[in-house]
């Protein structure tokens, strides 16, 4: 109770640190929704920014630099330019103008306070998309956000530059990854030390949880070949809990690295090409000439299985990731409840009042999402491992 | 207009996936009841049905917002 209360203090200490933050100007709940699931190029613990590797390439070349020197404001705006280069809100973007003087260009003073960095930088929508800006010295300058691979589809595009940078997901999944190496790497030394003996330490918390996949996904779904996919199954779903429970740190970092559909793709291709590559010809058959039934039936049906085939991994990336972001946007609504109820800090009685209500609703929500994330670990594991029994299942007609 | 009627396919996809989890959960719930030895395997099973019909709304959702 003790403990409970001591957060529930810091958490309104932090959210009235938030609200000076913010200061006047309209608020847009759900433009700091976006900004706070996103990447970025700062780690950002409590109001502190560490600063991370930026490598960027566009057509002038390759930069590689620390994000450290954008000398960072709070909110993760930088008052310097470097080679064009500016920080926006914790995201690297570019000053589409050429004629903008390349080296380190003090935009703002470094006394500014942290509105005044905050309002250096604009955003407007057009047409749906989010547009940047700064004016500098009475010019006008539109900044280019990172190329992304979606085709316009999500928004993004090809732009001026590339970010390959070391950002907060990238960090973040370094840092559980080596996490789940030496986590697992002691408890197998613990196992080769005391054979025989009941588990101790944390042997004992990871144990009960190898053994619930082990028993409850990879046995029934894989049948007798399930040793050669444990291994896979458990760095899923090891892997997806490690980031999920990551992501839910409040005050560090706010990694949405499983609330990323690049990572969840990337998870999706492994289960879908591990799917694949060891599906055995009773699989093509099902999928390509269903047998046992007329042939007109299977001119429809080829095509379903077909689409089915490619639709199983898609829905995998879509519900993790659709999961995990829609628990991060409620908690960010919640708090952004204060500073529409303080509307932006003009009553300020309103926005304590708010306060409350909304740490207390965060609050529960966070429990939801301990439980939402361990459920979504879960049903990645066991449809993956449904999809590679489906796939391996031997005939037997 | 093209957001509202968005809102609004969302909104019947998430009214029909929830009468599908509904379901599954009220049967679970019976079937517990009827054998609770079996709770561990109905369980599993309960939570494998809940995201395969959560795949066919998410599907619903996206397409409701990209389309």
């Amino acid at each position: 109770m003790k403990w409970t209360s001591l957060l529930l203090i810091i958490s309104l200490l932090f959210s009235f640190n938030t609200v000076q933050a913010e200061g006047d100007g309209e608020f847009d709940a759900a433009a700091t929704a976006f900004h706070h699931i996103d990447d970025a190029n700062v780690f950002s613990i409590g109001p502190w920014s560490i600063p991370l590797p930026c490598i960027l390439k566009s057509d002038d070349g390759w930069n590689v630099f620390s994000s450290g020197k954008f000398h960072i404001h709070g909110h993760g705006n930088g008052t310097m330019a470097i080679d064009g280069y500016v920080l926006n809100g914790g995201q690297v973007m570019k000053i589409k103008d050429s004629s903008f003087p390349k080296g380190e260009v003090q935009l703002l003073a470094e006394t500014a306070s942290h509105d005044d960095v905050h309002h250096f930088y604009h955003h407007k929508k057009v047409d749906g998309k989010t547009k940047y800006s700064i004016d500098f010295q009475g010019k006008h300058y539109d900044l280019d956000v990172k190329s992304t691979l979606d085709g316009g589809f999500l928004g993004g595009g090809i732009t001026s530059f590339h970010d390959f940078s070391i950002t907060k997901n990238v960090i973040s999944m370094i840092l559980m990854s080596l996490l789940l190496f030496f986590l697992f790497r002691s408890i197998a030394k613990s196992y080769a030390r005391r054979e025989g003996q009941a588990p101790s330490g944390i042997q004992s918390l990871i144990e009960p949880i190898f053994l619930f996949i082990q028993e409850d996904v990879s046995k029934p779904f894989l049948g007798h070949k399930w040793q050669k996919f444990q291994p896979f199954l458990m760095c899923l779903f090891f892997f997806i809990l490690a980031l999920n429970l990551f992501g839910q740190i409040p005050f560090f970092g706010g990694a949405n690295v499983t609330g990323s559909l690049s990572v969840t793709m990337v998870l999706a291709l492994f289960a879908f090409f591990v799917t694949n590559l060891n599906g055995n010809g009773h699989y093509w058959e099902h999928v390509f000439w269903m047998p046992g039934i007329p042939a007109w039936v299977k001119l429809i049906l080829t095509p379903v299985e077909i689409m089915g085939v490619l639709m199983k991994p898609l829905i995998l990336m879509l519900r993790l990731f659709a999961n995990i972001t829609a628990g991060h946007i409620v908690i960010t609504i919640f708090v952004s409840l204060i500073f529409i109820f303080g509307k932006s800090g003009d009553l300020p009685g309103a926005a304590y009042g708010a306060s409350i209500g909304s740490i207390i609703l965060g609050l529960f929500m966070m429990a939801i999402e301990l439980l939402v994330a361990f459920i979504q670990a879960f049903v990645f594991t066991i449809l993956t491992a449904s999809y590679i029994g489906a796939a391996t299942e031997e005939s037997h007609h | 207009m093209t957001g509202t009627l968005a809102a609004i396919g969302a909104g019947l996809a998430v009214i029909g996936a929830g009468i599908g989890i509904g379901n599954i959960g009220a049967k679970a719930m019976e079937a517990i009841a009827r054998q609770p030895e079996a709770v561990g395997d109905i369980r599993a099973n309960m939570i494998l049905m809940a995201a395969l019909i959560e795949g066919a709304a998410l599907v619903a959702i996206i397409l409701a917002f990209f389309v």
